[in-house]
C-alpha cells in the first residue's frame, strides 16, 4: 500500500526503503492535496508526535512536556504583562541595534565602496573583523555595559554590521560602468551619481543585507539576553529553565521562533515592495 | 612589485591601526584595554601551555563534529526532502519554524533534556547548524534544470548515479552557501554551549577570565576565538574553491560576456 502509493509517482526504487520510514509517519496526507493542506497537515503531525512522545514515555514529560500543555502555558503568557513587556525589551534590542547597524554600513560601505584605494587597504581588516563571532564581544559587553540593554546592543549590532557591510560593498562594486559613464558626460554631479547611479544598483544587495541582518540581529539579542542577562525574552527562558517552570520556557522557545517567522515574513515583504521596480529576479543566496 | 603592493595594502591598516591602540594606550593605564605588548604576552603565556591541550583542542573537536554531523544531516536529509513536491509541501512548514527559532534558545532545551555532557554540546551545534544546509538543499534540489532532468531521465540515469552527476553538482553552490552559514553558526553556539554550562572550554575560559577580571587574559580569549574564526573562513573559501571551480568558472565566462 505504501509503496504503490508511491510508485505511481514515478520515484527512483533506490530510495524508496529510504524513504519508508518518513512516509509511514506522515501517511496521513497523501495524493497531490493543495500546498497549504500539505503544510498544515505537517504543522498538525508534527504537534502530534510531540504531544505522543512525552505521553508514551520515550522522553520523561517532566523534560519534554507534551505539546497541549506548551501551547497552554504560551496562551497563558499570551495574558501576562510581563511577557509582553520581555517581547517589547528583545524587539527594542532588535530594532535599535539593526537601525544603527544598517545605518553605519550603508555609509561605510558607500564610501569605502565607491574608491578602490580605499577598498584595498580595508579589505584585510574587514576579512580579518568579519568572521570574529560577536559572541566573543560577551565578556567585553559585560565588563563595559553590565546587564543593561546597551550590551545587547553591542553585539546585535557588531553582528549585524558586518551583514549589511560586505553587501554594500558588492553592491557598490556591481555598478554598471557604461551607467556611469554616461551620467558623468550629462553633467551628473558625485552626489547625484550617487543618488540615481550607485544606489540603485546597490539598493538590492542592501535589502538582502539588510535581511539577513534581521535575522542575525534577533539571534544575537537573544543570545545576548540568555548569557549576559540583560531584560528580553532570553532571561527569561533562563529564568524558566533554572526555575523548573518547563513548560513555561518551552512556550518562551515557542515565542522565540514565532518571533523569528513574523521578522522573516515582514522582511520579504519590505524587500518585494522596496524592489518592485528591480526587473531581474535575483538569485539571493550565492553572496 | 604588484605582489610588494598588494602586500603594502594588506599591511598598511593593520599596523596603523596597531600603532594607534599603541600610542593611545602608552601614557595611561586604562584598566579594561591592555597595551598591545601586555596582549602579546599574556596571549603566549595563556593559551600555549596545557590549555590549548584542556581547553582549546576540545572546543575545536566538538566544534568539527557537529559541523560535519550537522553538514552531512542536513544534505542528505535535504536531498530526501527535496526530491518528492509532496514531502517539501509537507514539511516546508515546520522546517521555516524550525529555522526561525534562534538556535541558542537550544542550549537550555538541550541542557535539560541530556544534561550537561559532550553530547549535548554536539548535539546544540547540530541542532543550530544543520536548517541552514536542510533549507539550502531543498531548495537546490527543487531548483534543478528540468531540462537536465528530463535528460537525465531519457538516459536511465537514475538511483545513486543521478545523484551523483545531477542533483549534486547543481545544487552545489546552494549547498555550500548553506555551508558558509552553518560554519559561522556553528562557532557561535560552540562558545554560548560552553559559557551557559561548562566547566571546561574556550567560551567557559574566556568568562572565567571575565569573572575574575582578569582582563588581558579575556582579550586573548577574545583574539583566539577571532583567529579561530578566521581559520575557518580560510579553509571553507578554500575548499569551497576547489568543490565549486567549475561553477566560479563558469560564473567568470557568464560574467565576461
Amino acid at each position: 500500500m505504501v509503496y504503490t502509493d508511491l510508485l505511481n509517482d514515478a520515484v527512483p526504487v533506490g530510495t524508496v526503503a529510504a524513504q519508508s520510514e518518513a512516509v509511514k509517519r506522515r501517511r496521513s496526507a497523501r495524493r497531490v492535496p493543495s500546498r497549504q493542506f500539505l503544510g498544515l497537515a505537517g504543522i498538525l503531525g508534527f504537534l502530534l508526535v510531540w504531544e505522543l512522545v512525552p505521553r508514551v514515555g520515550l522522553v520523561e514529560p517532566r523534560f519534554l512536556p507534551p505539546a497541549s500543555e506548551v501551547i497552554g502555558a504560551l496562551a497563558r503568557d499570551f495574558g501576562l504583562t510581563a511577557f509582553w513587556v520581555a517581547v517589547g525589551e528583545t524587539m527594542l534590542a532588535w530594532l535599535l541595534g539593526l537601525v544603527i547597524a544598517i545605518v553605519l554600513a550603508t555609509v561605510l560601505g558607500f564610501i569605502i565602496g565607491s574608491s578602490s584605494f580605499l577598498r584595498k587597504l580595508t579589505n584585510s581588516t574587514v576579512e580579518f573583523l568579519r568572521p570574529i563571532p560577536s559572541v566573543a564581544l560577551i565578556p567585553l559587553a559585560v565588563l563595559l555595559f553590565g546587564v543593561k540593554i546597551e550590551s545587547t546592543l553591542m553585539l546585535v549590532v557588531y553582528a549585524s554590521f558586518w551583514q549589511v557591510f560586505i553587501q554594500v560593498l558588492y553592491g557598490v562594486a556591481d555598478v554598471d560602468n557604461v551607467a556611469m559613464n554616461t551620467a558623468r558626460s550629462y553633467g551628473l554631479g558625485p552626489v547625484a551619481r550617487v543618488r540615481y547611479v550607485v544606489f540603485p544598483t546597490a539598493l538590492p544587495y542592501l535589502m538582502t543585507g539588510v535581511r539577513l541582518a534581521a535575522s542575525v540581529a534577533l539571534i544575537l539579542a537573544i543570545t545576548a539576553e540568555l548569557v549576559i542577562g540583560s531584560p528580553g525574552l532570553g532571561r527569561e527562558i533562563a529564568l524558566a529553565q533554572s526555575g523548573g517552570a518547563i513548560s513555561g520556557m518551552y512556550a518562551l522557545v515557542l515565542a522565540t521562533g514565532l518571533i523569528g517567522v513574523a521578522i522573516n515574513l515582514v522582511m520579504r515583504w519590505i524587500e518585494r515592495k522596496t524592489l518592485s521596480w528591480h526587473s531581474s529576479v535575483r538569485s539571493e543566496v550565492i553572496v | 612589485m604588484k605582489i610588494l603592493k598588494g602586500f603594502g595594502y594588506a599591511l598598511a591598516l593593520p599596523v596603523i591601526l596597531v600603532v594607534i591602540w599603541w600610542a593611545a594606550t602608552l601614557g595611561e593605564t586604562n584598566f579594561f584595554v591592555p597595551t598591545p605588548g601586555v596582549l602579546a604576552e599574556k596571549f603566549g603565556e595563556t593559551w600555549f601551555g596545557e590549555r590549548i591541550v584542556s581547553d582549546v583542542l576540545p572546543s575545536i573537536a566538538r566544534l568539527f563534529g557537529g559541523v560535519v554531523a550537522a553538514i552531512i544531516i542536513g544534505i542528505v536529509g535535504g536531498l530526501l526532502i527535496g526530491s518528492f513536491k509532496w514531502l517539501r509541501d509537507l514539511t516546508e512548514p515546520v522546517l521555516e519554524f524550525f529555522r526561525a527559532i534562534p538556535p541558542p534558545v537550544l542550549v537550555p532545551v538541550l541542557m535539560l533534556l541530556m544534561g550537561i555532557t559532550d553530547g549535548m554540546k554536539v548535539v546544540v551545534i547540530i541542532s543550530g547548524c544543520v536548517w541552514p544546509v536542510l533549507l539550502n538543499t531543498i531548495e537546490g534540489v527543487r531548483a534543478i534544470d528540468p531540462v537536465l532532468s528530463d535528460s537525465a531521465h531519457t538516459y536511465g540515469i537514475g538511483g545513486w548515479a543521478r545523484i551523483k552527476y545531477l542533483v549534486l553538482p547543481s545544487a552545489g553552490p546552494q549547498i555550500m552557501a548553506g555551508v558558509r552559514q552553518c560554519l559561522s553558526i556553528g562557532l557561535i553556539l560552540m562558545v554560548i554551549s560552553e559559557m551557559f554550562a561548562s566547566s571546561s572550554g574556550l567560551g567557559f575560559t574566556i568568562v572565567q577570565f571575565q569573572r575574575s577580571f582578569a582582563i588581558p587574559e579575556m582579550w586573548s580569549g577574545i583574539v583566539v576565538l577571532g583567529l579561530i574564526g578566521v581559520a575557518m573562513s580560510f579553509i571553507f573559501q578554500f575548499t569551497e574553491r576547489k568543490i565549486l571551480r567549475w561553477y566560479h568558472g563558469l560564473r567568470e565566462v557568464e560574467n565576461a560576456v
